[in-house]
């Protein structure tokens, strides 16, 4: 096989309290592709994404048992530091949460608390970086206003930036246009098929339309198992489970 | 389908009059909740008058000598101590509150803030005379040792006493409206915050510290508030002597204490309910002062951030 298996999950299980909510994941994502996370509300989804970056540590009540490898290394049980660890994964939410401060100081923020203070230096890489989500041109004039006083399509693409700022190789972005108008839809769905030769991307969606248009490898979850996996032609259009089919055609959102 | 047609009339007068009058009364409540401020400040003016007319209320604030019985009514020294023990209760007040806040809301286990509520409304509700008596038992002996070892010899009642109160009282308040800020600030900005790299403090210093600005100066504000207006409680530990305290180890005598304990004693003496009455305005007018410049203060962050 020519493609490189970037995240590996292994018999993942996550509990919360008494609920069992990922049962025994199992999923491979290529690396540079677009991987394709669908499945109904409530089965897990979200939550798999949060794993992946370690959130869960937030919560006590969860616990976590299997293995995920990035890179060959397993980032449960790793004695890597945790924060370098979520720096390799850019994080796009539903909706964007600008952090409270200046649209530059957005992009700033993952670098200035890794000790990189040089004001040369940060306005070179906040440029490059807005530049990388279009959205520079847009906010040149403005740098210094606070972020929420931009659109919500722009404080996407805003926390986009954010997030490539840190140089991760991995993106995991939750349903990131569910908030967004069509044409900001469209922007970051296009960044993503441009961003992919140089980042692998986890998408998690349930719009079946929007996973048509970028996913290479597609994942369907059901009820906090992975029904089915691999490549986007084959699950979206011959799938071979039943849940799938009726998933895909429309039978259960 | 066809619409049911209205019943007699006499009916609907009744439903419509009752509507209006309904409406009447919201309006005469809401207005006289509005002009209550008005009126009690209007009613401090006009009683403390007749002093204003003779002495220019400029001399009656910065002026130190108090002596009724001359005609001399001098605020300075009741003034201050209140800024002493409102100041220094705050400074005291605050810091606790916040850490306990961050604590409760960033680190500790859900169950253990659910038990930390009736706590802090117990807290909330106890009658200030209750911490005025706790005062002068602990905090009075402990001020007077902690004197000592500074060297000073005094009695314990004394500014820093009424502040240790004071403090004490309003933590409850202040902590109160701080869990809420940080318990309303969405869990995504720290994830988002978490994601690029941050460390569990980093997040809490640079971005929830900052989006809970407006949320802290309410709470203050409301401490302040308090603080400045708290009579009994202070009253009991806080020494009521006349003179323009010099250091948190003197005895102070703060404006509510002044008016409490002499209102209807030695009103034989002219003059003097004026200059009781003025000193009630001053403690009023600063009070709303400080809600209005927090006002602005409030809408001034909430553009910023």
């Amino acid at each position: 096989m020519s493609e490189t298996i970037k995240i590996n999950i292994r018999d993942l299980n996550l509990h919360a309290g008494k609920n069992h909510i990922l049962k025994n994941v199992n999923i491979s994502v290529p690396k540079n592709k677009i991987t394709v996370i669908l499945g109904p509300s409530g089965c897990g989804k979200t939550t798999l994404l949060k794993t992946l970056n370690r959130l869960t540590d937030l919560n006590p009540e969860i616990r976590v048992t299997g293995s995920i490898q990035i890179d060959e290394e397993d980032i449960l049980h790793t004695t890597s530091d945790i924060h370098d660890i979520r720096k390799r994964m850019g994080l796009l939410s539903q909706r964007p949460y600008p952090l409270p401060m200046s649209i530059f100081n957005n992009v700033a923020f993952g670098l200035k608390i890794s000790g990189r203070r040089r004001k040369k230096i940060l306005h070179k890489r906040v440029e490059h970086y807005l530049r990388q989500a279009s959205l520079w041109d847009e906010v040149q004039h403005r740098l210094r206003e606070p972020a929420i006083s931009l659109s919500i399509g722009q404080q996407q693409r805003l926390c986009l930036a954010r997030g490539l700022a840190v140089d991760p190789d991995i993106i995991l972005a939750d349903e990131p246009t569910s908030a967004l108008d069509p044409v900001s839809s469209a922007a970051i769905e296009e960044k993503f098929i441009e961003l992919k030769n140089n980042y692998t991307i986890v998408v998690v969606t349930h719009i079946l339309r929007q996973a048509r248009r970028i996913a290479d490898h597609v994942v369907f979850m059901y009820m906090g198992e992975v029904v089915e996996q691999g490549p986007a032609a084959e699950i979206l259009h011959n799938p071979q489970m039943e849940k799938t089919r009726q998933y895909l055609n429309g039978a259960f959102y | 389908m066809k619409e049911r047609p209205i019943g007699p009339k006499i009916f609907s007068l009744n439903r419509y009059l009752k509507d209006r009058v309904g409406e009447t009364w919201m309006i005469i409540a809401f207005v006289m909740v509005l002009l209550l401020p008005f009126i009690v400040g209007a009613g401090l003016y006009l009683k403390s008058r007749i002093l204003l007319q003779e002495h220019s209320i400029w001399t009656l604030l910065v002026s130190g000598n108090w002596n009724p019985q001359k005609g001399e009514f001098g605020l300075a020294p009741f003034i201050v101590s209140s800024l002493w023990v409102t100041a220094l209760a705050v400074l005291i007040a605050v810091p606790v509150s916040l850490l306990s806040a961050i604590h409760l809301t960033q680190y500790a286990r859900k169950w253990f803030l659910n038990a930390m509520h009736p706590v802090i409304d117990i807290l909330a509700g106890l009658p200030s005379v209750i911490y005025g008596v706790w005062g002068v038992l602990v905090v009075v002996p402990f001020v007077k040792r902690l004197a000592e070892w500074f060297d000073i010899s005094v009695s314990g009642y004394s500014i820093l006493a009424g502040a240790i109160v004071l403090a004490i009282m309003i933590i409850p308040f202040i902590l109160n409206i701080l869990i809420e800020v940080f318990r309303t600030i969405p869990e995504e900005l720290t994830e988002a915050s978490l994601s690029l790299g941050a460390t569990h403090w980093q997040t809490i210093k640079r971005v929830l510290l900052r989006k809970a600005v407006t949320g802290i100066i309410s709470a203050v504000v409301l401490g302040v508030s308090r603080a400045f207006g708290e009579t009994i409680a202070v009253l009991m530990v806080v020494g009521n002597v006349v003179h323009i305290p010099k250091g948190a180890f003197q005895p102070g005598y703060p404006l509510p204490a002044l008016i409490a304990n002499n209102y209807g004693e030695m009103l034989s003496i002219p003059r003097y309910e004026a200059a009781l009455m003025l000193s009630a305005l001053v403690l009023f007018s600063v009070v709303l002062l400080f809600n209005f410049a927090s006002r602005i203060a409030i809408v001034q962050f909430e553009k910023r951030v």
